[in-house]
């Protein structure tokens, strides 16, 4: 048993947290391939990746630079730095911090001073800085760190029901992602004249986005496929960004959360999240992909939605009478 | 703020040595040393010890010393307009030595006055004898901010409407402790003085070992047991939890040093519900009916359907569910208006009153600016006193005569006049000074004490307190938001 707002705020912090790595991996990706090619106006690698993100040009256009001005520029202020506009790695960060410190002693102190850390130092970083190099190494670096604190919790915190809202918070956040991400990535973007990739070298940037390349070799070898990157990245059982296997983990996690309440079990969230699973644990690539491919991914990200609303209403913000006898 | 600092040159004299040198023995009672610079008993082998260990090696344990506070992260905050910044409050690293005998005083007559005062609260808020009586005046009581109509006729768990009190004790000229004010709302400190002992003990352990201190470590314990003897009697597990204002707060590190220390659910207003008068908590697991609360909460922050309407950090229709008598909430509303700084006046006439005792622990001296007597009095000494608003504390809104400018005397007599009855006056007091390590010297620093009463089915004062030190030279504000920093206080056993 945990205070709801305990649980909400551990369940956030790690939300925020692995939105963190994402964008940092996206970053880290987008910047070693600058270095092949340089970029175009509506680069289309770039519209995906703000597409998938929720994150349009037009918006990272309002921010003025000192220096530079062109558009991967911009978006490096916005998804680096942008303190006060999510989706940003320095927003994610200080909101998973501010939610770690309303619940400080319910964390150990190694996991805030890991925390407390990650974000001190990009909060001493600058654009010009990162883009001057630009160097991967920041962002490496930056996703080490969020390795570490995930390395940090597993030892030191209880594995308790506080740190299954955080797997929780983690593998939802990272189903829906990955999902958004391979939207945008097998379906163009709607709206706007960017496609679907359809280059070996996108698709494996792709791979790369989701740290998967050298998974996917173990299993495809290095002969790159559209519909393989799709079965990789969404029903492989055993690599941990399938949607597949974060799915899972939501799923058992779900089943380790609240273990003294018995009213919930077999609840709404269970039973979404259940119905998900199937999906995954049985659909074939051929069903995926074909022209609405885009609906596919939708689908899966208004079921992990659905799961989470269902999280909240049943164990943060339930209503009082359900629970008065 | 005034500029307290005194001359040195004030000092009538200077302990030996030359680790001394810097150590001013004037009219101020000393802690350490007697009148004549010999050092009094129960100093001996502290001050032995300090010339064993040497300069440099002090100073390599006062270093030991900060690094432990700041590894453990214990602070309080700091408001500023855009941030806030964590500091840490400054703990000298020489304990403060109190004999059995003097303990056993001050232990005695605090348990009296505590006990003076909850049954002044309970009579006030019921009968109202020592009013009819004259004792206190009416309009004293039912003028004050701090009095509750709302309390009236409700029922409080063994009549403990103060649980925790943490009066603040100053020793005067002649050795003998005074009360200066007692704190019966939301007293803090208490974490400071746990601590201060875990890391004195650790970075002076020879020394503490010869001491035979008592110990003091059983605190959160105590009280535990003292807010479990409150719950409604209906079950035998009763849920206790500590409500705070949050991360906001300045004494949020207290909040959660104490809620671990008990493992009792540390909880915020928006945690809990109140439904059909009875208050729950908001788990994973559904609604928990909590029977106790410790509050870390002022009266006003409680229940905005009863108190401030526009605050959210209390719990609306907490106080239904606490009049009712479902939970318990230590301490109980509208006890502020017993620590209120004019009715301070009256406590030694409120003992005699319910005790038909004399205070073993006497008052300051203190004149009341709405009698016409006292008032004219404090007009025409201004300069030699210090003048308090009723309602303000931690050192604000006062006036230190001796080291006040004539501006800003004469800025104050205007407020005073204007609104005398908001104001009382005492002697400018020199508090006692107790040896501190200050760079690489002993020198004297004026001290208080701040022992913590907790008060359920029995009243238990753990052996000690925090002593809390004016660091800067001559200065007698000891407040944390002033520049002041604490001690380890040590009671040795007979």
């Amino acid at each position: 048993m945990m205070l709801s707002r305990v649980a909400d705020s551990l369940y956030w912090m790690s939300r925020y947290l692995e939105r963190a790595e994402h964008i940092a991996r996206l970053m880290s990706v987008q910047y070693s391939a600058l270095l092949d090619h340089e970029p175009i106006d509506n680069d289309p690698s770039w519209v995906r990746v703000l597409a998938s993100l929720r994150a349009s040009p037009q918006g990272s256009n309002q921010f003025a630079y000192r220096i530079g001005g062109s558009l991967p520029y911009r978006i490096t202020g916005a998804l680096t730095f942008a303190m006060n506009r999510p989706p940003s790695i320095a927003n994610a960060l200080f909101s998973a911090r501010e939610n770690a410190r309303q619940v400080r002693e319910q964390t150990s102190t190694e996991m805030w001073e890991q925390l407390n850390r990650l974000y001190l130092t990009l909060r001493s970083t600058s654009l010009e800085s990162v883009w001057r190099t630009q160097s991967t190494d920041f962002y490496i670096d930056l996703i080490n760190g969020l390795h570490q604190f995930h390395g940090i919790t597993d030892s030191t915190m209880s594995n308790g029901e506080g740190w299954h809202f955080i797997q929780l918070g983690r593998y939802m956040e990272r189903a829906q992602l990955i999902a958004s991400l391979l939207a945008f990535h097998f379906g163009g973007v709607p709206g706007t004249v960017t496609k679907a990739a359809d280059t070996p070298f996108e698709w494996y940037n792709l791979l790369k986005m989701c740290t998967a390349f050298e998974a996917y070799c173990k299993v495809y070898t290095a002969d790159i496929r559209p519909n393989r990157v799709a079965e990789f990245l969404v029903f492989d059982p055993e690599f941990p960004r399938s949607i597949r296997f974060a799915v899972d983990m939501v799923q058992a996690e779900l089943q380790k959360v609240a273990p003294e309440s018995n009213v919930h079990r077999n609840g709404k969230a269970e039973r979404i999240a259940g119905r998900l699973r199937a999906y995954l644990d049985y659909g074939q690539v051929e069903e995926i992909m074909t022209d609405s491919i885009q609906d596919h991914f939708a689908d899966i990200q208004k079921q992990c939605a659905e799961i989470h609303d269902a999280v909240f209403e049943t164990y943060i913000a339930y209503p009082v009478d359900a629970h008065i006898a | 703020m005034n500029d307290q600092s005194s001359d040195p040159e004030d000092g009538v004299g200077h302990p030996a040595g030359t680790a001394y040198a810097k150590y001013v023995l004037d009219n101020a009672y000393d802690e350490m040393f007697d009148g004549n610079g010999a050092s009094r008993p129960h100093y001996r082998a502290l001050q032995a010890r300090l010339e064993a260990l040497g300069p440099e090696e002090m100073t390599r344990r006062q270093q030991a010393v900060d690094r432990a506070f700041l590894h453990q992260g214990i602070t309080f905050t700091v408001y500023g307009a855009t941030d806030s910044t964590e500091q840490i409050f400054p703990t000298d690293c020489l304990p403060r030595i109190l004999t059995a005998t003097e303990w056993a005083t001050i232990e005695t007559g605090l348990k009296q006055r505590v006990e003076a005062l909850n049954l002044f609260l309970k009579d006030i808020y019921n009968d109202g004898a020592i009013l009819s009586d004259g004792v206190v005046p009416h309009d004293l009581i039912y003028s004050c901010r701090q009095y509750r109509r709302e309390m009236r006729g409700v029922q409080v768990a063994r009549d403990a409407y103060v649980s925790i009190c943490g009066s603040d004790l100053v020793r005067t000229e002649n050795g003998e402790f005074a009360v200066l004010e007692d704190n019966l709302r939301v007293p803090s400190g208490v974490s400071y003085m746990l601590t201060n002992r875990e890391i004195i003990r650790r970075a002076f352990p020879t020394l503490y070992r010869g001491y035979n201190v008592r110990r003091i470590e059983d605190y959160c314990e105590t009280l535990l047991a003292t807010l479990r003897s409150l719950a409604p009697g209906y079950h035998s597990d009763p849920r206790i939890v500590l409500l705070t204002p949050g991360i906001f707060n300045s004494a949020y590190f207290e909040h959660t040093f104490l809620a671990r220390r008990m493992g009792i659910e540390l909880v915020e207003g928006r945690d809990l519900v109140v439904h059909n008068n009875t208050v729950y908590m908001r788990t994973t697991s559904g609604l928990r009916r909590v029977d106790v609360i410790y509050r870390r909460l002022d009266d006003d922050f409680i229940d905005p359907i009863v108190f401030r309407p526009d605050s959210t950090l209390g719990v609306s229709g907490l106080f239904n569910a606490f009049r009712a008598g479902n939970v318990a909430i230590a301490n109980a509303l509208g006890t502020g208006i017993a620590d209120d700084k004019a009715v301070y006046a009256y406590v030694p006439r409120i003992i005699k009153y319910y005790l038909d005792a004399d205070p073993i622990l006497p008052n300051v001296e203190t004149y009341l600016c709405r009698e016409p007597e006292d008032f004219k009095y404090t007009l025409d000494n201004l300069e030699k006193l210090v003048v308090k608003a009723v309602g303000e504390s931690g050192g604000y809104g006062m006036l230190v005569g001796p080291h006040a400018t004539r501006e800003e005397i004469s800025a104050f007599r205007k407020r005073l006049v204007a609104d005398p009855s908001n104001y009382i006056a005492q002697p400018t007091l020199a508090l006692s000074r107790a040896p501190c390590f200050v760079e690489q010297q002993i020198e004297g620093r004026h001290v208080d004490l701040r022992p913590f009463i907790l008060h359920g089915e029995r009243t238990t004062i753990v052996p000690g307190g925090l002593t809390r030190v004016a660091l800067k030279r001559g200065s007698l504000v000891v407040n944390s938001s002033q520049g002041g920093g604490s001690k380890d206080t040590w009671v040795l056993n007979e």
